[in-house]
């Protein structure tokens, strides 16, 4: 059985994605806080500290600091180490450009949703889709998770 | 809400002014229906934190940009760069990198931005005025120009701020309009000093960072800053903790004579008191070191070192004399250095170990010679990043205590 997570969106950039939530109710600043030839966060101050975002769905309340995380987040773009897709509570514009110059140079579309983070727990499987009126749609990725995912052992996950 | 475009923004976007001021209406077009604008608005300036160099995206950009015949449409400045261009052979990069890295600094001056390469454009004759709306890059120069002298703009990051720069124009939303700049949340300081500490306003800084998420914090009590460094360094670590675009001190800031010119006559969402302990407790958060741990280096200037600040320096180096080797970086202006040069203000001071540096700042780029030992520094915001940036320990203290540090050889605090 999988928790309940669908809900609707603003996009900020348009785009479809599915990958596991990373989730961080601190928010984290790109510029100083990811290495974009990897993906890994490097900020000392915050809890994610040694995660990787690369592919994930990185969850969380807004962007934060310097105003140079968007081309940290274009440039992560264009290597993949990007996260596969972005939710914020609050709409951020320092990133809404990194995400909207990678898709001008590159045509690389990394879709960046405003939406309702609650319930969102790291691990859970993330799709999003644009529905029929453009709106962002936030589900349930899988319901029946592969065998790789299953093997990612969370507390809290899949119940 | 649609996006009203002039005929003159249509013009751009159609592509009669050029590639690049089509590709740049674009983008700018894309970002202000993102943040929900309901037009555009006419700016005075830009400042351009572009000159990073971050990898291959923010280079492309730009060529792209230079390749279309692109032209800045107004007085626009640019933020630091990898490199100090004045003093060649300070940073120390692998060629793969000083290349590119170089390239994106020229760019842009091929594109008619000034060569000033500074974190605090506002210490430059390029200086906005009150009320004036404006597209800067950079968190400590926006919450400076904002808070400080009552200028307009957003947190505008790479691209956009060239954007804007390129047409000229910047969306009509948030910070540029008057009602959205009302104090939110307000913080009491019981504290009075008639002659605050730097760090009281970096420990203020910090805390307000933290806890205003995207509301505009109201400062009540604050002591009366001794000049607008010290505002300066409490923005820069507001910005650093927070997301802060516009802070309002109370009886100090240009938009807020009193409280309730801050809060537009609204009541507060929320009240925060902030004690000495508060201060005391963020401040030593900064530090990851002990006192008495051996010293690498000392870094000043971030933001930029002001000729203010430089006329404080150089006193206490005379005084303390540090004469063990142990670089003192100091990060500043071009502008602000070449004054000091024609002053002869600088003449002998390398024999303390000063080592000006200028074009960009010793977090962002490979200067500092030595990692083993802790790096002092009297800014919250260095202290904050260089970490995870450079992978060095710090200590922060007051400016006095890092030349008196740097004489004796290891982290010495005055007693508080």
């Amino acid at each position: 059985m999988t928790r309940p997570v669908e809900r609707a969106g603003i996009f900020q950039l348009a785009a479809e994605a599915k990958g596991q939530a990373l989730v961080f109710s601190q928010p984290l600043s790109f510029w100083g806080g990811i290495d974009a030839e990897t993906g890994d966060i490097t900020d000392h101050s915050h809890s994610g500290l040694g995660q990787n975002v690369a592919g994930k769905i990185l969850v969380m309340p807004s962007g934060r600091g310097s105003s140079s995380s968007s081309s940290v987040l274009a440039e992560a773009i264009r290597r993949g180490t990007a996260p596969a897709g972005i939710l914020l509570e609050r709409p951020d514009p320092i990133l809404a450009v990194g995400a909207i110059v990678a898709e001008f140079l590159y045509e690389i579309r990394m879709p960046l949703v405003v939406c309702d983070i609650g319930g969102i727990i790291s691990g859970d499987r993330i799709s999003i889709g644009v529905g029929a009126n453009g709106s962002a749609i936030v589900g349930s990725g899988d319901a029946r998770p592969s065998g790789l995912e299953a093997s990612v052992v969370t507390p809290f996950d899949g119940k | 809400m649609t996006l009203e475009l002039t005929a003159q923004d249509r013009s751009m976007l159609d592509g009669e002014q050029g590639p690049s001021a089509a590709a740049a209406m674009k983008i700018l077009v894309a970002f202000s229906k993102a943040v929900g604008a309901g037009s555009l608005l006419d700016i005075a300036g830009a400042h351009i934190d572009g000159c990073l160099y971050h990898g291959k995206a923010g280079l492309d950009f730009v060529e792209r940009l230079v390749e279309g015949g692109g032209r800045v449409q107004v007085p626009t400045t640019l933020n630091v760069g990898s490199f100090d261009l004045i003093h060649p052979g300070m940073v120390k990069m692998p060629v793969a990198e000083e290349v590119p890295a170089q390239r994106l600094m020229k760019a842009h001056l091929v594109l008619g931005c000034q060569a000033t390469f500074t974190c605090a454009p506002y210490q430059t004759r390029f200086r906005p005025s009150f009320g004036e709306q404006i597209a800067w890059g950079e968190s400590n120069a926006i919450v400076f120009a904002n808070s400080v002298i009552g200028a307009r703009t957003n947190r505008y990051g790479d691209f956009i701020d060239l954007c804007c720069a390129m047409t000229g124009r910047a969306p009509a939303w948030g910070l540029h309009l008057s009602e959205n700049r009302r104090g939110r949340i307000l913080f009491e300081l019981a504290i009075a000093d008639p002659e605050p500490s730097d760090s009281l306003f970096v420990g203020v800084g910090l805390i307000i960072g933290q806890a205003s998420g995207d509301r505009i914090p109201v400062i009540a009590g604050l002591p009366q800053p001794r000049d607008e460094d010290q505002m300066k360094a409490l923005g820069a670590a507001a910005a650093t903790t927070g997301a802060v675009a516009l802070f309002h001190a109370v009886g100090i800031t240009p938009e807020a004579r009193t409280l309730d010119e801050a809060f537009q006559g609204d009541a507060p969402d929320e009240t925060i008191r902030i004690s000495r302990a508060d201060i005391d407790h963020a401040l030593a958060r900064l530090s990851t070191v002990p006192a008495s741990t051996p010293l690498a280096a000392v870094s000043l200037g971030t933001p930029h070192f002001s000729h203010e600040e430089w006329m404080r320096l150089l006193p206490l180096l005379r005084e303390a004399a540090p004469g063990r080797g142990i670089p003192i970086y100091v990060n500043t202006g071009r502008a602000t250095l070449a004054r000091l040069q024609e002053e002869g203000a600088l003449v002998g001071m390398e024999a303390f170990g000063l080592i000006p540096v200028v074009d960009t700042c010793t977090y962002v780029t490979a200067i500092l010679e030595s990692l083993d030992g802790v790096v002092m520094t009297n800014s919250g915001k260095w202290a904050h990043y260089a970490p995870g940036n450079i992978g060095v320990s710090v200590a922060f203290a007051e400016m006095q205590d890092c030349i008196r540090s740097a004489a004796v050889g290891h982290v010495v605090r005055s007693a508080s």
